[in-house]
Order: structure tokens, then C-alpha cells, then sequence
């Protein structure tokens, strides 16, 4: 659990960070959302001390940051960067053995591992570990930043727009990716980012932050429920709510028994996107399959407009 | 421990401080070419005068190491300068046996770290105040001005140098001018043959390459060398050409020193020629092209102007790298300022060597100022080149 | 690089030694840019041990300036010394304009006639380039980079050691290949002052009116200044394979 107690951060007199307080629980993903000056990066610096803070305390599993040394405390936290920051003179399995060799692991651990992350991206270690970042993709690099960050097998995993230089197509790919990894090592995720469609799509929590102060903090139907204040409102969109709230949640729990005709939906997409299949088709009533293909009974539209309705 | 104190400061108050304790501030000697015997400060001036400015460099010293505004610190080392090169006259003056005109008195160890440390201290602050263009011609301006009244006031008259300068004033001027001359004119030249070198270079990657590498190897060559190697050509030209005699193109003397100069600033005229136009944006010629430009057009209008300030850096290599190797043309007798440091090193004339040296290292001085305000004026708003 | 671009380098290296272990081979190359009894072939003594020496001050002098510039642009852009950023910018940028004759000059009176001298010139005129190349490439390493390394963990001197110095190494050679270019050619007017180096070719020539000798000189330090510029360039190469496509 990440606890950050009153954090305030002052440049020159003036609060980049003013009083903010927030826990994030483990292995959850909490986004920080705002625009440029918000804050939000300032405060996740903080998280890891690559910034530390006037006032207040930050608490990685009970523990004050600020009785660990920097390095040492950055070496348990992953780190990954917009623009991906690898080191340009190192091959890929350098950089990402980058933090697994400060911490002195064993030869053989490193290179087991540095496979074991390449095979997870879909990175086939034979044709990537041995070639400099400026061989790779774009997108490439950006897995490659976030194999790096996950090296040392961090609880903690902070990213700065980690998706902020990919064209849309490979990054709702990354995204997926991301959260795949998530599931899978249960990693705490903490996320900055100024497109909200990333944060609802990502966060179990969202964090808006605005001026330096946090506006509100909540799971994102929180959010659309109750805006904290206009600004929230504001960012979470007036035409997209319904839409947003849709996306939220999958179609398992309002699948209703029945037949219908059309191409099926399976079972694990958001309820958007039933929504959209079904006024695209012009049906009032689509099949719903479960993964593997077996029919699992039927959505309709009518059911759909009511999910979308403000949450009471 | 540092905290209120500069740190720059540090370094210069302890460079004034030994040469004003532990260095001879003048050299007084029996006669220019013989070894003399150094005087620190307080025994070069009379007794007060001596305290008096041992005392102010003290205090320069110790306004040096404080945190003062950059206005402040500027007025000391300015007044630190001045107080040195007065307190050189007056210890010259009074260093002079009277009625020896064979006694010279030169400026001593301590005096030249002095002017550093000072003149350090004067750059540290303008450096860090990012003056402006235009701010920086007019410091300039004053400097010069502010020197040359010092000269003109004869307050320097009995140091050698300026001994050495009025037994040759008008050798002095007349090859300054040939120094001068000799550096601006292969420059012209150097310009009227590597800027249509350098256009159709940058269209023609094989002459590019060529020409370049060409360049390159004449580069190496050593100064003094190729000086000499393009006598025999020129020679030759003076004496079956007709008329090639008569407009001074001769084997030996400023031909072939003028050649030579040529030569090595063809190399920065060029490459920075082609860099200038590979770095004009590609969308800019395509919209050029897109607007129904000819080729020709585009190089006036378009390509010329993005490509101006990359001529100007060219222009401030070739000027401060003509105005030094210019000073060895006086080995081949091509005249110029290397004339007193080559006869001074010659009879062992070190005051000599000095009056040739210090103008050469002023001129580039100020040409480099000049050129760089130049830079800095032609990237200005509005017509800077956005890198991409 | 390819045995094509290698070749003229071979050949030029083949000539370079095979005309020190034995001028008098190429009195025929000389002879016809003499007067018929003038000696074609420098005779003032030992070209051998004159390239060696030329080759011997220019190395020391670059080698030692490459010591201390590296000491200094690191110095200058640590925390510590950042308040002498300024001043070391303004330094750079004004004492390349000292003419190399101004230098070698000045530094008679403080040091008498011979190597001393041209040493200390050399010294000074390779600190610049060293200094300057070393400072930018240590100023210029992106940001993001940095910042990566800090978040990853590294400590101040292993982001030093580990990303800022291998990054900048390729342009701190670069700086060493324009010093030690600029050096063999000052070298030889170090020889107006009485240094040992290829400049008394050069100046026997231009004394006795012996174009053979002045261009011995000349090809001699060409030569070298090619060969040794060819050589950091193909260790300039090495440093940044991480950059060739």
C-alpha cells in the first residue's frame, strides 16, 4: 500500500503540490489525471524521491520513504518514462537488466529473467536482446521501457505517460498489455496521464488533480456518480458520460436467457461495446458467447440504456 | 561553508592575491635585450601610492569572493583593471633611472596575473549577465575606447613596450594595415571562390565529397610549409605571365602568404556553406517549389536568407583563423604584425615580440566579439531557424 | 570500413615509413624540385628522429591536456563547480581566438627558447577543444535519459560512470582528433623558437630556398596529422556502434 499524507511541494514559493493525501491500495491501479502543471508528475516523483517533498509523508507498506536511502528505494520501485528514456549505448537486454545488476543478482538469474520479460512483451530474445534502442520501433522501445521497469520484480510500478508517444492503434494495444501484466503479478500501478480516456480505461482508482491540489480521488464510477467539482465534470465529459459508464463494466451480469439474431458478442467485451454493436446492427437483442464460443443467452438494447442512466 | 561565498570568487581573490604579494609586478632591466630584476608592487611604486593599491587589491580580492549583485561586481573588476594598469604606469615611471634611455622597464609575472585574474573576474560577470547583441558591441565600443584613451594619455609611455612601439610607430601602423589587409582580403577572396564551390557542391555529391576532402588534406598542412611551397608557383606565374608582375604577384612577400590564406579558409566557407543549405527545412523549398519558385528563386529567396547565419559562423572562423596565421607570414616576407614577434624572437627582444603579439590577439579579440554579436543578431526572432 | 576506403590509408602509411627508414630512396621524387647541387634530401640531420620527436610533444602535450580538460568540463558540470559554467563557456570561446603564434611568443619570455615553449602552446591550444567537446557532450546528455537512471536506481556516481561518460566518450575523442590535428601543424612553428619537431625541415627550406625540404616537412606532418586523425576516427567509430545503423 502506497499512504501519501499531506505531500506538499513548493517551487520558488509556490505549491506544485499543495496538502495532497491519498492511499492507494496494493495491487491496484491508481491514474493521476490532470493537465500540464497539475502536479501530478511532481507528486509521483515523490512516490520514488526522485523529488522529495516539503511537508508530509509517503509510506511504501508502513514504511517513510525518507528513512530509505534514494537509490535503494528506487531500486524496489519500477520506473518507466514517456519517451522510454533506455540508454541509447546499452543493447536492450542491458538496459533491461539496468536495475537487476545494481542489485548484484547472479549472472544466470539476469539473463533468465531478461528472456523471461522479452517473451512476455513478444520481443523473440534471439532477434532483440543484443540490438540498440534506436533498432527498435517505437513501440517497441516502449515495452522495453516498462520490461526494464519490471526487471527487478518491483511491487511498485510508476509510469509518467508511458503510452504518451504511441499512435493511438499500438497504444490501447499497450494499454491491454499493461494491464494483462498487471493481472498476472499483481503489481501496484501507479499512472500519470492527461488523456482520461486512459485513466477510465486503466485505473481501479483515479486521481484528478488540478493546480497542484487533488480535486478527488475514487473508482471511476465515483467520478461520474458525483464529480467532486465542476472541473471533474468537467474532464469526465457531459456527452460521453453514459458512454464512459458503459465502458466500465463487462456484459457479464446482463446477459438475459433467451435466443437472438445477429453476430454475437462475447462475454468479456464492455457493455460500450454492445452498445455500439447493437445501433450499428439496428437489433434490439444480440447473442452473447461466452470466450470459447458457447451461447450464454442474449442483451438488449433496452437493458443497456438503463445501465447508462445516472447512477443513483 | 561556501554558502555566502562565490565560489568563482575564491579562485580569483586568491589569483590576485599572489600576484600582488608573491610575484614581481614589473621587470626593470638594464637595457631591452638583457635580464632584469623583478619589483613586486609595493617596492615598484613610491611608498604610498604602493600601500595605497596594495591595499585596493586587497579589497578587490575580498569584493570578489562576497555574493554581490552583477552590476557590483562588474565595477570592481572594472576599477581593479584600471588601478592595475595605472599603478603599471606609475611603477614604470618610477622604475626608469632618470637619463638612462637604455634602462626599459616591462611588465612582470605579477602584473600579467593580475590583468587575468581581473579580467576573469570581468568576464565571469558578463558572461553571466547574457547581455544582448547590440549590449555587448557597445561594451565593446567603451572598452576600446577606455583602452585606447589610456594608450593616448601617456600614462603607459615609459613601459618598453610602448618604448619599443615609438622608436616604430610608423612600421607599427603600416604593417598592422598589412596585417589587416592581408586577413580581410583572403577572406573576400576565399568567399568569391567557395560560396558557388559550396552551391554546387551541395547538389553535387560526388564534387561535394571531392571538394571537401580536398579541403580536409590542405588543412594539414602546416602553416608554415605551404607558405613556403607556394613560392615556386608564384614565382613562376610572375615571371611567364605578362603582367602578372606588375599587380604585385611575386614568388616571395605577400603573394604567396595570401595564397596560402586563401587555401585554408576555402575549407570553412564551404562546408559550412553546404551545412547551411542541408539544413534549410525541406518543407520550406517544397512550398517554395509549390509557389512556382525557379531553382534560382529559391536559392536567392529562400535557401540564401536560412542559410546567412551558418555564413556568418563561417565568416568568424575564417577572420580569427586568418588573423593568426597571418602573423607567420612575416617568415616568407609577407609583412604583417609576425614581423616584430619574429624579430624580436630574433634578437631575443621580448618587449618586441610583445608589440606584435598583444595587437594580433586584440584584433581577433574583437573580431570574435564582433562576429559573435553578428550570430547572435542574425538568429534573432523572426529569422531564426527553427532545428528540427 | 571497407578495404576501398582503407587502401589510401595502407599506402599512405607504407610511404610515411618507408620514406623515414629511407629518404635517400626517394632522392628521385626531390631531385627535380632542386637546383642541380642542391641536396634533394634533408641533410640537416635525422628525419627519422625528428618525426619522432614532433610526434613525441605533440602526444604529451594533447595527452596531458586531455587529462586536464576531462578534470575540468567534469568539475564544471558537477553541482559543485556549476557556478564556473559561465566562466569556462567564456573562457572556451575566447581563448581559441589566441593565435597559436601569439601563444608560442608569450611563452618565450617565461620559458626561454626550445621545447618548452611549444609545448606549453600545444598544451594550451589542445585544452580548449578537449575542454569544450567534453563539457557540451556532458551538458547534452537528454534529460530523460538522466532522469531515467535516477528512477531506476542509480546512484549520482553510477549515472556518472555508467550513462553520462560512455555517452559523452565519442565526442570527447572527437575533441582529442581536433586538438591533436591542430597540434602537429602548431608544432612545426614551434621550431621558429627552437623546438625539435618536423619545423626545422620546413624552416631549412624557407632559409637555404630548398623546396624539397619545405615539402618533406610538409608531407611528413600531412602524413601524420591524416594517419592519427584516420585512427581516433576509427576509434570514434567503436564508441558509438551503438548509434551506426
Amino acid at each position: 500500500m502506497i499512504d501519501i499524507q499531506s505531500v506538499t511541494k513548493r517551487y520558488g514559493g509556490k505549491a506544485v503540490v499543495d496538502s495532497v493525501s491519498f492511499a492507494i491500495p496494493e495491487g491496484t491501479i491508481a491514474v493521476l489525471v490532470g493537465t500540464s502543471g497539475s502536479g501530478k508528475t511532481t507528486l509521483l516523483r515523490m512516490i520514488n524521491q526522485l523529488v522529495s517533498q516539503d511537508e508530509g509523508t509517503i509510506l511504501i507498506g508502513g514504511e517513510d520513504t525518507r528513512n530509505i536511502p534514494g537509490h535503494e528505494l528506487r531500486r524496489r520501485i519500477g520506473y518507466a518514462i514517456q519517451g522510454h528514456g533506455l540508454f541509447p549505448h546499452r543493447t536492450v537486454a542491458e538496459n533491461i537488466a539496468t536495475v537487476p545488476r545494481l542489485l548484484k543478482w547472479e549472472k544466470s538469474r539476469i539473463d533468465a529473467r531478461v528472456a523471461e520479460l522479452l517473451d512476455l512483451f513478444q520481443l523473440d530474445p534471439a532477434a532483440f536482446a543484443n540490438r540498440y534502442p534506436h533498432q527498435l520501433s517505437g513501440g517497441q522501445q516502449q515495452r522495453v521501457g516498462v520490461a526494464r521497469a519490471l526487471a527487478a520484480e518491483p511491487k511498485i510500478l510508476l509510469m509518467d505517460e508511458p503510452f504518451g508517444a504511441l499512435d493511438p492503434v499500438l497504444r490501447s494495444k499497450a494499454q491491454d498489455e499493461l494491464l494483462a501484466i498487471q493481472k498476472r503479478f499483481g503489481t501496484t500501478i501507479v499512472i500519470v496521464t492527461h488523456d482520461i480516456n486512459e485513466a477510465f480505461h486503466l485505473g481501479d482508482t483515479i486521481a484528478v488533480m488540478d493546480k497542484g491540489r487533488l480535486l478527488q480521488y475514487g473508482r471511476p464510477i465515483d467520478l461520474l456518480k458525483a464529480p467532486a467539482t465542476s472541473f471533474v465534470e468537467g474532464l469526465v465529459g457531459t456527452f460521453d458520460r453514459p458512454f464512459r459508464l458503459l465502458s466500465l463494466d463487462t456484459l457479464a451480469g446482463i446477459i438475459e436467457p433467451g435466443e437472438a439474431d445477429g453476430e454475437p458478442i462475447e462475454e468479456n467485451r464492455t457493455r460500450q461495446d454492445a452498445l455500439a454493436a447493437l445501433m450499428w446492427s439496428g437489433a434490439d437483442t444480440l447473442p452473447v458467447v461466452s470466450d470459447d464460443g458457447k451461447p450464454l443467452g442474449r442483451v438488449r438494447l433496452q437493458t443497456l440504456l438503463r445501465q447508462a442512466a445516472r447512477p443513483q | 561553508m561556501l554558502r555566502g561565498l562565490e565560489k568563482t570568487g575564491v579562485l580569483m581573490g586568491a589569483l590576485i592575491l599572489v600576484a600582488t604579494f608573491a610575484l614581481p609586478f614589473i621587470v626593470v632591466k638594464p637595457n631591452r635585450i638583457l635580464q632584469g630584476q623583478g619589483r613586486s608592487l609595493i617596492e615598484g611604486l613610491p611608498s604610498v601610492s604602493g600601500i595605497a593599491l596594495v591595499a585596493a587589491m586587497v579589497i578587490v580580492a575580498v569584493c570578489l569572493l562576497i555574493r554581490l549583485p552583477p552590476l557590483a561586481r562588474l565595477a570592481i573588476a572594472t576599477a581593479g583593471l584600471l588601478a592595475a594598469i595605472l599603478a603599471l604606469g606609475g611603477a614604470a615611471h618610477a622604475g626608469l633611472p632618470p637619463g638612462n634611455t637604455y634602462a626599459r622597464v616591462s611588465p612582470g609575472s605579477g602584473f600579467w596575473l593580475l590583468l587575468f585574474s581581473l579580467s576573469l573576474a570581468f568576464i565571469d560577470v558578463v558572461a553571466r549577465l547574457r547581455l544582448s547583441p547590440a549590449a555587448r558591441l557597445l561594451l565593446l565600443v567603451i572598452a576600446a575606447t577606455v583602452i585606447g584613451g589610456i594608450f593616448a594619455s601617456g600614462i603607459l609611455a615609459d613601459i618598453s613596450v610602448m618604448k619599443e612601439y615609438v622608436n616604430r610607430s610608423d612600421a607599427f601602423w603600416a604593417e598592422m594595415s598589412r596585417h589587416a589587409m592581408l586577413a580581410l582580403g583572403s577572406m573576400l577572396v576565399a568567399f568569391l571562390i567557395g560560396l558557388p564551390l559550396g552551391v554546387i557542391s551541395h547538389r553535387i555529391s560526388w564534387l561535394r565529397a571531392a571538394a571537401l576532402n580536398t579541403l580536409n588534406i590542405l588543412q594539414t598542412i602546416p602553416s608554415i610549409a605551404l607558405f613556403g611551397l607556394l613560392i615556386l608557383p608564384l614565382g613562376w606565374v610572375a615571371a611567364h605571365i605578362p603582367g602578372a608582375a606588375a599587380i604585385g604577384i611575386s614568388g616571395i612577400g605577400t603573394a604567396p602568404a595570401f595564397v596560402a590564406l586563401v587555401l585554408y579558409s576555402l575549407l570553412p566557407v564551404v562546408a559550412n556553406t553546404v551545412a547551411g543549405l542541408e539544413n534549410v527545412p525541406r518543407e520550406a523549398n517544397d512550398a517554395a517549389r509549390g509557389a512556382g519558385m525557379t531553382d534560382f528563386q529559391r536559392l536567392v529567396s529562400i535557401e540564401f536568407p536560412l542559410t546567412f547565419p551558418s555564413l556568418l559562423a563561417a565568416i568568424r572562423i575564417v577572420l580569427i583563423q586568418n588573423i593568426g596565421m597571418a602573423t607567420i607570414a612575416a617568415l616568407i616576407g609577407g609583412g604583417g604584425m609576425g614581423v616584430f614577434v619574429f624579430q624580436g624572437l630574433g634578437q631575443s627582444a621580448m618587449d618586441l615580440v610583445l608589440l606584435g603579439a598583444l595587437p594580433t590577439v586584440a584584433m581577433s579579440f574583437v573580431a570574435a566579439i564582433v562576429l559573435d554579436a553578428l550570430v547572435d543578431f542574425s538568429r534573432a526572432p523572426g529569422s531564426e531557424v527553427r532545428a528540427t | 570500413m571497407s578495404l576501398v576506403r582503407l587502401a589510401p590509408r595502407i599506402i599512405l602509411l607504407f610511404l610515411l615509413v618507408g620514406f623515414l627508414a629511407s629518404p635517400e630512396s626517394f632522392d628521385f621524387a626531390f631531385k627535380p624540385l632542386v637546383q642541380a647541387n642542391a641536396p634533394a634530401i634533408y641533410n640537416q640531420g635525422d628525419l627519422a628522429a625528428l618525426t619522432l620527436l614532433h610526434v613525441r610533444m605533440v602526444f604529451f602535450a594533447t595527452l596531458l591536456a586531455t587529462v586536464i580538460a576531462v578534470a575540468l568540463a567534469i568539475l564544471v558540470t558537477r553541482p559543485f563547480g556549476a557556478e564556473f559554467l559561465p566562466l569556462a563557456r567564456a573562457i572556451v570561446n575566447i581563448g581559441q581566438t589566441f593565435p597559436p603564434v601569439a601563444v608560442l611568443a608569450l611563452a618565450v619570455p617565461a620559458m626561454g627558447f626550445g621545447n618548452g615553449p611549444t609545448l606549453v602552446a600545444l598544451f594550451l591550444y589542445a585544452l580548449l577543444p578537449i575542454f569544450e567537446n567534453t563539457m557540451t557532450a556532458l551538458t547534452t546528455v537528454p534529460r530523460n535519459i538522466i532522469d531515467a537512471a535516477k528512477g531506476n536506481g542509480m546512484t549520482r556516481s553510477q549515472i556518472f560512470r555508467q550513462i553520462e561518460l560512455p555517452l559523452s566518450l565519442p565526442m570527447i575523442v572527437g575533441g582529442i582528433k581536433i586538438s591533436t590535428v591542430i597540434g602537429f601543424g602548431t608544432a612545426t612553428i614551434g621550431s621558429t623558437v627552437a623546438a625539435k619537431t618536423l619545423g626545422e625541415v620546413i624552416i631549412a627550406g624557407l632559409q637555404s630556398n630548398n623546396l624539397a625540404f619545405i615539402l618533406q616537412g610538409a608531407l611528413l606532418v600531412a602524413a601524420l596529422a591524416i594517419l592519427v586523425f584516420d585512427i581516433l576516427s576509427m576509434l570514434e567509430r567503436s564508441l558509438t556502434k551503438w548509434k551506426a545503423a
